[in-house]
């Protein structure tokens, strides 16, 4: 039902949504940016992160620990990942990485489905998070408030790690023109193990961030994993910028066409990308060299 | 290309349909599983056309197998229909249109944009199903109701019941299916497609519509996954919503790369090993739903390390016991024909294609105020050009100077800043290379652009059809060896490169002198009247660049030639006339001799050294 209340508090849901596709998406695009490799198993990551916050929540009740303890567990497990399996890859075609991060993704899911079972688990708010705040013109959730904060910070952490440290340089160099930097005499692989870390982290993080809005199931990746497409062929693969536009166009488009009827949420967001396609094929931000 | 026993894939697949009932039994499985794994194999057919064949990797072929089936089974459950095959036939088309509408947006971008694209839209459908479609799908409950097929022919019927009575319906429905596929990838078309896996620039700059024929390979399977959908609907008699989630198009990629891709058979096998792991492993084992995870871990070793799935697997394993298959005993008797002819007469080149209008005296090739400008750098700048018919022109100059552009340019690889081209007095500016190459102008390149998982006479074949068939042609069905003019020519080419020893050898095997030959056959094969040849002696030995020359010189006999080379004494020697470039410019033309006396020449090539 069509009221200007709702849609002003629809407005600041499709703001936590973009917000926290935006953290997400701007993951999967430096990992793609950098390392040349679409990463299927980021909504995993994304899932993993909201799991091993719950355990650290469990373990400790601290929400702050859950925290931390979620995404550093994600960067370890991109880390180790990467190591792994991923590096094995680089000089393989892209569809070949594509499939062993689809296999990885499912592993990751299924596991999780092993060790904590199929029902939703919670993670409470935070004490400070509870309840309601008084905006002035409507009453909002604090947490969610909150959730935009705190994803505004990890988005201003991750800008300054990409645009004013040596590491970010050189990865920023990197979407330009890998070729390039390699020849620099720059140890790429040990720059792509830590690109991966933080872009599994920046997922991970989102994930134990949401945990107090959603409920933690296996197959929660899923969805986000497609979303987070969308906000990159949107924002243009390999950018930042375009990452943090396009989650936060394709937040208020779900949920602005959520209260009008909840079916056509996706239709909207697919059609949103088409038309993007149609004019400007690389998307918003798109670099010109990738394809 | 050539299949000495045709039909023989054909009759050991009916075969292996026929028997499987009594077989199939005795390994545990049920005819419910063997007849989903049927279903599957089909979807998987057009997957591995898409995939396997055309490189194109979609996670959203759910999209088009839930259209089908959907389409299908609200025709038999709400409509009135009571035919299933003209049910399923309506199903397919719809599927197959759908397929064109969301073909045309996803292959706007290649690669991973391709994949993320599919996904995306195939998510889509499954909401569009789900909600505001549910009043015709039944939403989350499907459509049940769907009826078994009956058959009324010649006075006999037959009513299709459970079990292996409809595996009898649906091996005939695989059958069909497979021996269609078997067509296609025989086909020219298919030909093109395995082509554009390996090297989808070079295709297009032979002459062929890569973004069409990518489009019919999207369609294809497409049409596939909509007779499949329908199939399930049928089998099942319920046409469930979970044929359009995300999860379909995963299970139905994994089986693919566990059985195998590019074979065509790859799908049906890896279905086999889905469904037999999972009873297994659920039942046998007791797992229950951790055998999805065992499965997991199973595919990522086998992305890893098996990376031809169980087929290819088998293939690696007949060669380590000794097994060669047909092409390589071929290519090894006809090895011993004798040393290579170095120096030897080769054929006469065949004619360079007539031209369309006769009239036409002009120069050849004409760029005039041609300008390439990479930002701030200037590639190219106001270039003059004109070439005669018949001429065999040389293009020297330092490294740097603007050489590479200036082909890719003639050749419509890349658009001019400013300036014009014209071939035949006509304007052929921003054309495209796909149609540069129509009118009878291409290159060979620098750095050799070949089909490398292709044997030589295939690389010939793909290159000689453009010619042969224009730039895109629907003849799904053709047999190329009915196609007139094609074996002579690539023949004929072979002959002139002095490859016909290694017409059946996988490209990628081949010695780096034979590549570079080849690269200058797949120009040759396309019969250009103006060929460009952008450095043909580099990286080549003493010996086998006296023999590329007298190859050059009598494949210029009857056509318009342009070669780029670092190579003086060569070019020198060859060329009528030479243009020497400099820093994106012309800096002098004339005969090698004039050439070779200009004091600028010298200045540019030594920098003054030798001044006075």
């Amino acid at each position: 039902m069509f009221t200007w209340g709702n849609l002003v508090s629809q407005m600041f849901n499709g703001l936590v949504l973009g917000a926290l596709l935006a953290l997400i998406s701007s993951g999967l695009t430096i990992i793609y940016g950098t390392l040349g490799v679409l990463n299927l198993a980021h909504g995993a990551m994304f899932m993993v992160g909201g799991y091993a916050g719950y355990l650290v929540f469990e373990g400790t009740g601290s929400f702050p620990l859950a925290i931390l303890g979620g995404a550093l567990f994600v960067m370890i497990l991109g880390v180790a990942i990467e190591r792994l399996i991923i590096r094995h890859f680089y000089d393989r075609p892209p569809e070949d990485q594509m499939l062993v991060t689809f296999g990885l993704a499912i592993c990751l899911v299924e596991l999780v489905r092993f060790l904590f079972g199929s029902l939703s688990k919670s993670v409470p708010p935070p004490a400070w998070g509870q309840g309601v705040t008084q905006l002035g013109f409507m009453l909002y959730p604090t947490y969610r408030l909150a959730v935009v904060g705190i994803v505004a910070l990890a988005l201003g952490a991750l800008y300054v790690v990409l645009y004013r440290t040596r590491l970010g340089m050189i990865v920023r160099a990197g979407i330009e023109d890998a070729v390039m930097v390699d020849s620099l005499g720059i140890n790429v692989f040990r720059i792509f193990m830590v690109v991966f870390g933080i872009g599994a982290m920046a997922a991970g993080f989102a994930g134990i961030v949401n945990a107090p809005v959603v409920s933690l199931s296996p197959d929660m990746g899923e969805a986000i994993l497609v979303q987070t497409f969308v906000v990159v062929v949107i924002g243009g693969v390999g950018s930042f910028p375009g990452a943090i536009l396009g989650g936060l166009i394709a937040g208020q488009i779900l949920s602005i066409t959520s209260m009008i009827n909840p079916g056509y949420s996706y239709v909207m967001l697919f059609a949103a990308m088409t038309l993007v396609l149609l004019v400007r094929p690389r998307g918003l931000f798109g670099p010109r060299s990738r394809d | 290309m050539r299949h000495p026993r045709p039909m023989l894939v054909e009759a050991l697949t009916a075969l292996g349909l026929i028997l499987a009932p009594y077989v199939l039994p005795y390994l545990g499985f049920s005819p419910n599983t063997v007849n989903q794994i049927l279903i599957w194999g089909l979807f998987g057919i057009g997957f591995d056309i898409l995939f396997g064949y055309t490189g194109l990797l979609s996670f959203g072929q759910s999209a088009f197998y839930g259209t089908g089936g959907f389409i299908a089974a609200y025709l038999l459950t709400r409509s009135g229909m009571t035919s299933v095959p003209l049910a399923l036939l309506i199903g397919t088309i719809g599927a197959t249109l759908v397929g064109l509408l969301i073909g045309i947006i996803a292959l706007r971008r290649t690669g991973i944009y391709f994949a993320m694209i599919t996904v995306a839209i195939a998510e889509m459908f499954f909401f569009i199903e789900n909600s505001p479609m549910s009043e015709w799908t039944g939403g989350e409950n499907g459509l049940p109701g769907v009826p078994s097929p009956a058959f009324e022919l010649f006075g006999l019927s037959w009513k299709v019941g459970t079990g292996w009575s409809m595996y009898g319906f649906l091996a005939a429905c695989y059958f069909v299916g497979i021996v269609v596929a078997l067509r296609i990838v025989r086909s020219p078309v298919g030909a093109i497609l395995s082509a554009i896996r390996d090297n989808p620039l070079r295709v297009a700059a032979l002459g062929h519509s890569v973004a069409l024929y990518k489009l019919t390979a999207f369609v294809i399977a497409s049409a596939y996954a909509g007779f499949a959908g329908g199939l399930l609907g049928v089998l099942q008699g319920f046409m469930p919503p979970d044929a359009f989630t995300f999860e379909t198009s995963g299970q139905l990629v994994m089986q693919t790369v566990i059985g195998g891709v590019g074979t065509l058979f790859g799908p049906l096998l890896g279905a086999a090993v889905w469904l037999f792991l999972s009873d297994f492993l659920q039942q046998t084992m007791g797992l229950g739903a951790t055998w999805k995870l065992v499965l997991g871990v199973v595919f990522v070793l086998l992305v890893v390390f098996l990376r031809h799935g169980l087929i290819g697997g088998f293939k690696d394993l007949l060669h380590l016991v000794g097994y060669k298959d047909l092409a390589e005993i071929e290519a090894e008797q006809a090895e011993p024909e004798g040393p290579r002819r170095v120096g030897a007469a080769k054929a006469t080149p065949m004619p360079a294609r007539h031209r369309k209008r006769d009239d036409f005296t002009g120069p050849i090739l004409q760029a005039s105020g041609l300008t390439k400008r990479y930002g701030g750098l200037l590639a190219n700048s106001d270039i003059e050009f004109t070439v005669k018919p018949g001429e065999l022109r040389g293009i020297i100059g330092p490294n740097g100077a603007g050489k590479s552009t200036f082909f890719k340019m003639l050749t419509c690889e890349v658009p001019p800043t400013s300036g014009t081209i014209t071939f035949e007095g006509q304007d052929i500016t921003g054309k495209g290379v796909t149609d540069a190459c129509q009118l009878g102008l291409t290159k060979s390149y620098q750095v050799n652009q070949l089909f490398s998982r292709l044997t030589v006479r295939q690389n010939l074949t793909i290159a000689a059809l453009a010619d042969l068939r224009g730039k895109f042609r629907l003849d799904l069905f053709r047999i190329p060896d009915s196609i007139p003019g094609l074996h002579e020519r690539v023949d004929h080419t072979l002959d002139l490169v002095d490859l016909t020893a290694r017409a059946d050898t996988i490209v990628s095997a081949l010695a780096y002198g034979e590549k570079r030959r080849l690269e200058i056959g797949l120009a040759l094969a396309t019969s250009p009247r103006l060929l460009l040849l952008d450095e043909p002696l580099a990286g080549m030995s003493p010996r086998e660049r006296v023999e590329t020359v007298s190859l050059l010189k009598s494949i210029s006999r009857g056509r318009t030639m342009i070669v780029i080379d670092h190579d003086m004494d060569a070019l020198f020697e060859l060329a009528e006339w030479i243009t020497v470039l400099q820093e994106g410019r012309v800096l002098a033309e004339g005969t090698p001799d004039e050439i070779k006396g200009n004091v600028r020449v010298r200045e540019a090539y030594l920098g003054g050294v030798l001044d006075g």
